[in-house]
């Protein structure tokens, strides 16, 4: 844990809380893709760098995109006049820490079971990969299938209707 | 002798080391590489710009730049200085801070590529087991930045801009990435440096290049389409269509913030530039093994060069496509094209050595490109032109 872990951390929950708090809606998803990228260097400083550059790739290069297009394509980013925060968020608040505490405890609980390593595992792209289309291949096609379909089903929706019939 | 011009800037950086403590050395001698990076690939963009103008220039017989300097080769000082002088407009409705951040946003992820591309034997700052996938992740994040300039400049041409360009950058980039996958599965590696030491190798004088495979020459071409369109080029411009958006994105920029945007994307190209030599021309490696002579990192640049004057030259030669045009070409033909090219690049693998990979994998890639245009043309009733007026 150098000081680069608690640098990455601050921005990484700094950029959570902004996306939460910041009023303007497409603040909010500039924040939260900074969040991503913090989560991204974390998993690089774990040395996990397919873990890191898939989630650039993906969270950064796609999502965050893709809510940035939902925000303009829908209502526009203007604040609207009653504020962005839900009247139920203290409500919100429990159920957040609820599921915080739970996943806290089975991480805890977890955590004495596992065989301590002292030096961390040095797990290559390479390795990766056969593992995924070794043993891990019908989860793989699995997903590859549910894409497909989705992928279909977005351009049937998007499809125009033939004029006449 | 070779050896040491090969190597020259390795052991002038390991030179200059020399003269500080141990202790320090490993950190400084990233600070001179990436120095290095910062400081070259502007001096080249510079340089790119005087080629642009004066190349195209002569494609519209008309002669250039050349008021500043000798034959105006010392345009772009003369550029530099004015947009560095010239006053920072912001857009009174504009969001201050995002406008201020997207060109920088933008001009570092661009910079970041070039952490793993290999510029010569020994020359590359980082050799990363997933260098591909870093590159490619730092491709992705410019996108962000485009949607940034295009959305806090409060101005309907920008927000179009920007959009186009996300759109067009989204579509591509699923063809820039399938069409890179052929390389790793026949290297087996997604370090560049691997891909590089995979390629250059020679038979009767002839290197291993991947373009002078069928699969290689439909990926390179696929990764040349892509490429252009992921950079924003001519005739994939329409983000920056002047006769419809003024200037898209960055129309509400001025002084040294556009010029930034003009490096970025500059550099942008640049580094796609040495991507695709990387992974289809060999790298740093020698056109024929009888060139081994001259250093490694002047093929390199020299393949960047070449690729810079053929982006140029259809800057000057292809009219802009339309917006449906474009998102057509990507889906419908660079898409299924590219998947195709996996295929046949998983046949080529299991066929071993011989004429006969050869002969099925072209004819498969023949066919497919011919028969996909061939359908095209019936399908929009396009034949032979006929002139209504001037026959």
């Amino acid at each position: 844990m150098g000081i680069a872990f608690y640098l990455v951390s601050v921005l990484t929950v700094a950029g959570g809380l902004a996306a939460v708090l910041l009023k303007n809606t497409v603040h909010c998803a500039l924040a939260v893709t900074t969040a991503f990228a913090g989560l991204a260097l974390l998993f690089l400083q774990l040395d996990a760098q397919f873990a890191g550059f898939a989630q650039i790739l993906v969270y950064i290069g796609a999502v965050a995109i893709l809510v940035v297009f939902a925000i303009l394509l829908t209502r526009g980013s203007e604040t609207p006049k009653g504020g962005v925060f839900s009247k139920t968020w203290l409500a919100g608040l429990a159920v957040a820490a609820a599921i915080f505490a739970v996943l806290g405890w089975a991480v805890l609980q977890v955590a004495g079971s596992l065989p301590q390593q002292n030096a961390a595992p040095a797990v290559t792209v390479n390795q990766i990969g056969e593992a995924l289309m070794g043993r891990y291949v019908l989860p793989l096609e699995i997903i590859a299938l549910l894409l497909t379909a989705a992928l279909i089903g977005a351009v049937i929706v998007a499809m125009h209707e033939k004029e006449g019939d | 002798m070779i050896q040491t011009l090969d190597q020259i800037f390795v052991l002038l950086k390991h030179w200059l080391l020399n003269f500080l403590p141990a202790a320090w050395q490993p950190a400084v001698g990233v600070v001179l590489s990436v120095v290095c990076i910062i400081g070259v690939f502007p001096a080249l963009f510079a340089f790119t710009t005087v080629l642009e103008r004066k190349g195209i220039g002569r494609i519209q017989n008309r002669l250039g730049p050349n008021r500043v300097g000798p034959f105006g080769i010392l345009q772009p000082i003369a550029d530099g200085i004015k947009s560095l002088t010239k006053e920072d407009i912001v857009p009174l409705k504009a969001d201050a801070a995002v406008h201020f951040l997207a060109p920088i946003v933008l001009v570092v992820a661009v910079f970041m590529g070039f952490a793993v591309l290999p510029m010569g034997r020994n020359m590359v700052l980082v050799d990363m087991d997933a260098g591909l996938l870093f590159y490619f992740a730092m491709g992705a994040s410019t996108e962000v930045s485009v949607f940034m300039a295009g959305w806090s400049s409060r101005n309907k041409y920008s927000l179009l801009g920007a959009m186009r360009a996300v759109a067009q950058m989204i579509s591509y980039e699923v063809a820039l990435l399938l069409s890179s996958v052929v390389v790793v599965m026949m290297s087996g590696s997604l370090s560049l440096v691997k891909i590089v030491a995979a390629q250059n190798q020679y038979s009767w004088g002839l290197p291993h290049w991947y373009i002078f495979t069928p699969w290689g020459f439909a990926g390179a071409l696929m990764f040349g389409i892509a490429a252009t369109a992921e950079t924003n080029r001519s005739p994939f411009d329409l983000p920056e269509g002047e006769s419809e958006l003024v200037a898209g994105y960055f129309t509400e920029y001025s002084g040294f913030k556009f010029a930034l945007f003009f490096l970025g994307e500059y550099v942008a190209m640049f580094s796609i530039a040495g991507l695709g030599a990387t992974l289809f021309l060999g790298g740093w490696s020698a056109p024929l093994a009888a060139l081994q002579f001259i250093p490694s990192w002047m093929w390199f640049f020299g393949k960047l060069m070449v690729a810079m004057c053929v982006f140029i030259w259809m800057r000057g030669t292809l009219p802009r496509l339309r917006q449906d045009q474009l998102m057509n070409f990507a889906w419908k033909f660079v898409l299924p094209m590219c998947l195709l090219n996996l295929f046949v690049a998983g046949l080529w693998r299991f066929m071993g050595d011989g004429l006969l990979r050869w002969v099925i994998c072209s004819a498969i890639l023949i066919l497919a490109y011919v028969g996909m245009g061939w359908g095209e043309m019936k399908r929009k009733h396009l034949g032979p032109r006929t002139y209504r007026y001037a026959e």
